[in-house]
């Protein structure tokens, strides 16, 4: 084997049965394709691969074991710097991490690494579930962490680990945040994620669900039960187009319709009792990842004529490339270059349609990617029954609220040390989505690890 | 899981539950409300809190059975339990002395009314109750409140028990009789805006507390925007009460009505499912 192979495939299910099921798309490496996907990666003496990832997985070693049919051994090697490798594997835009550094990308194909990662965290838990590892030391004091999503798992993983007693508390009736509400179950099964949360109650990690801090208890009384606290309650206020319209039924947020299908599984209504409007065609306006997820669902729940609607071009597109290429495969339509103007309703209050106007792209705007401007005179109706916002989501104010000396900047986001993830008030840090904006789970675990850092070091030294 | 300690069916269409809940019982507030989940295919219902026991740490629940999910809390029996309940939520009313309140409930608004009608007079107010509904056996709370009210009044637009009319006529009559400083509405969306303009004519200030259509209750989803001055709001953080004089009730009617299709289609077949079952039903 060497770099000459070419780059494994990843079989996957044909685009006509899988817009039927919500089971995952990858179908997943086998043990034989797996060590041949290996044995193409270089060992590199400096591997820049391991600089891209957010929390810097050993990358060479772990696909060294894999080569070396050791696939327990590679598991054990990305668990020393990742708490959610099956989540990852499936979820983390490789292309502009760990293998957009790959040197074998440069003449060829980068390894396969995240499906990799996956293959092996998939092996550990179908066949051979790893117990849970005993903590030698066990320290007394205790630590909260606030929102259950992939920042808050990962200081809760590193905390447990380090012999700490940590509390989780959630919102929602189920631990996970995004994963288990926003991520749709056929880009990762819920169970991958329950798995990982049984994994860290194993730990001594305790789960509060259905607590809201922020609410009846601020995060000064969370404070007085615990020596250190670790907010991480995500991006979730969703925005929305300020146009005519938005009021109609049949108006969603992505995170509204993401959540009743994925966390109340109304793809199973009426077996399960959330339902959700079933639209034959639909408009979903944005072209992030959570716009392909939102139009990919609404296609499996039988829309026809799925419109992902978004201002900009194909290249500006922020969305994976494999999600887009996975909607496009799906027949999700592209109407780019549109940006909607009027939300239009029948007399009942029930959505009808909507008006878009044709865009072109002029000067650099401070993002540095054109600025669409209007098209005059280009206005043009699409007929839809349903749409879907995925523009993207502002900082969940409810703890900062009863949080005066929490610093925020202008937009809500919690002010914390790029290093350490402090924040203002002393003991408590704060990492994920709160803090940068709407990212992606890895960088949210990314900060989750440096915190977990910042926060040992507080709780070993009581220095701040 | 929250045991339930009790479950009545108090009139023909109206269930009252107490069940464990002890964070809420220690927390809640007048005007707040829970989140709920029967099972777990159950969906999350907001409900208002009728009242709670700090000590014992249990909550009373009043809902109305219009579909599957409080037909399901209908055939919960004491000793079973709920799977989920999250709250306190949203806001709590402002509770001060404003001088003479007239709490006004409709049907099933009368229970989350009730703690709120108790504050207010905690709080050194003069209290007029209004308690409306279509019918004698539709009226819920009627000796509770007589308590708390320094006047009260009962009308059904039938007649069947107090005055005949509508709580907008009673409203009317307090007004031409006393200064009034607040009105509280709690009830069906065309009651609370009737209510809403006629305080509005007459210069009152008015509270009214909305039910919408939500899931996560922690301003995350947007399911439960209503329109207010112009502007969105959720009324899961930004309410549940808001300034009567500008809620678009109309529109709050229409988004309540999303999915009248669904709802009927749920119901159906859970009834379905508990003929074939011969029995309660509830297990998912």
């Amino acid at each position: 084997m060497n770099a000459k192979t070419p780059r494994q495939k990843m079989p996957e299910q044909k685009p006509e049965d899988r817009i039927k099921n919500f089971n995952e798309v990858p179908l997943g490496y086998t043990p034989e394709v797996a060590v041949i996907e290996a044995g193409r990666c270089l060992q590199c003496k400096k591997p820049q691969c391991v600089e891209g990832c957010p929390v810097n997985i050993n990358i060479p070693a772990f696909i060294k074991e894999i080569a070396g049919n050791n696939f327990l051994g590679a598991i054990k090697k990305i668990k020393e710097s990742s708490s959610l490798p099956a989540v990852c594997g499936r979820v983390c835009p490789q292309e502009s991490q760990c293998e957009e550094r790959c040197i074998l990308g440069k003449k060829f194909e980068p390894v396969a690494i995240g499906k990799l990662e996956g293959f092996v965290a998939d092996y550990e838990r179908e066949k051979e579930h790893l117990p849970a590892p005993v903590i030698s030391v066990k320290k007394d004091k205790k630590v909260a962490v606030i929102g259950s999503g992939p920042a808050g798992l990962t200081v809760a993983g590193e905390l447990a680990g380090a012999g700490y007693k940590v509390t989780v508390y959630e919102a929602l009736h189920t631990a996970g945040g995004v994963l288990v509400y926003g991520i749709p179950e056929f880009r990762l099964p819920k169970k991958i994620v329950s798995y990982e949360i049984d994994a860290l109650a194993a730990l001594g990690v305790e789960f509060v669900t259905n607590r809201v801090v922020g609410l009846s208890e601020s995060l000064g009384d969370i404070m007085k039960r615990f020596d250190a606290a670790f907010v991480a309650t995500g991006a979730g206020l969703p925005a929305f187009l300020n146009i005519p319209g938005e009021e109609l039924q049949g108006v969603y947020s992505a995170n509204e319709y993401l959540t009743r299908v994925n966390l109340m599984k109304a793809y199973k209504f009426p077996e399960y009792d959330t339902p959700v409007i079933r639209g034959k065609s639909m408009a979903v306006f944005g072209a992030g990842n959570v716009a392909m997820d939102s139009a990919r669902t609404a296609i499996r729940l039988g829309c026809k004529e799925a419109h992902l609607i978004y201002r900009r071009s194909r290249e500006e597109m922020p969305a994976r490339h494999e999600e887009a290429h996975h909607a496009e495969e799906e027949g999700v339509i592209f109407d780019l270059l549109s940006n909607p103007v009027r939300l239009i309703g029948n007399d009942q209050g029930r959505l009808s349609g909507v008006e878009c106007v044709k865009m072109e792209l002029g000067e650099p705007d401070e993002s540095g990617r054109r600025r669409p401007v209007e098209v005059k005179g280009s206005e043009f109706i699409i007929k839809i029954d349903a749409a879907i916002v995925a523009i993207g989501n502002g900082s969940n104010p409810i703890l900062q609220k009863t949080a005066p000396d929490l610093k925020c900047n202008k937009w809500g986001n919690i002010i914390a040390d790029s290093e350490t993830m402090k924040t203002s008030v002393t003991g408590v840090f704060a990492g994920g989505d709160i803090v940068t904006g709407a990212a992606t789970v890895i960088e949210a675990m990314g900060a989750g690890r440096k915190a977990a850092k910042g926060m040992i070091d507080y709780l070993e030294t009581g220095k701040w | 899981m929250h045991y339930i300690h009790s479950n009545d069916i108090i009139r023909p269409t109206l269930g009252r539950m107490v069940v464990d809940a002890p964070y809420v019982a220690e927390y809640r507030k007048a005007g707040q409300f829970i989140i709920l989940r029967i099972d777990e295919c159950g969906e999350r219902m907001p409900l208002t809190i009728a009242d709670a026991d700090k000590s014992k740490g249990t909550i009373t629940l009043i809902y109305q059975i219009v579909g599957t999910t409080t037909q399901k809390l209908a055939n919960m029996k004491a000793g079973e339990s709920l799977t989920d309940i999250v709250g306190p939520l949203g806001h709590p009313t402002e509770v001060k002395r404003y001088g003479t309140v007239v709490c006004i409930g409709g049907g099933i608004g009368v229970a989350p009314l009730y703690p709120i009608s108790k504050g207010m007079k905690e709080a050194g107010n003069r209290i007029v109750n209004i308690l409306g509904a279509r019918s004698e056996n539709l009226l819920i709370l009627e000796k509770e409140m007589g308590e708390v009210g320094d006047l009260n009044i009962v009308c059904t637009d039938d007649g069947s028990r107090g005055e005949k009319g509508f709580v907008t006529d009673m409203l009317n009559n307090v007004i031409s009789k006393e200064k009034v400083d607040l009105v509280v509405a709690i009830g069906p969306v065309a009651m609370m805006k009737a209510v809403s303009m006629l305080t509005k004519e007459k210069g009152i200030k008015i509270f009214v507390s909305l039910n919408s259509v939500m899931i996560d209750g922690t301003g995350m989803c947007g399911g439960c925007r209503v329109t207010v001055g112009g502007e969105t709001k959720f009324t899961c953080v930004d309410g549940p009460e808001f300034d009567g004089h500008l809620v678009d009730f109309d529109n709050l009617g229409l988004r309540l009505r999303t999915y009248t299709a669904e709802e009927k289609e749920s119901y159906n077949n859970y009834k379905h499912k508990c003929k074939l079952d011969g029995a309660a039903g509830h297990e998912c």
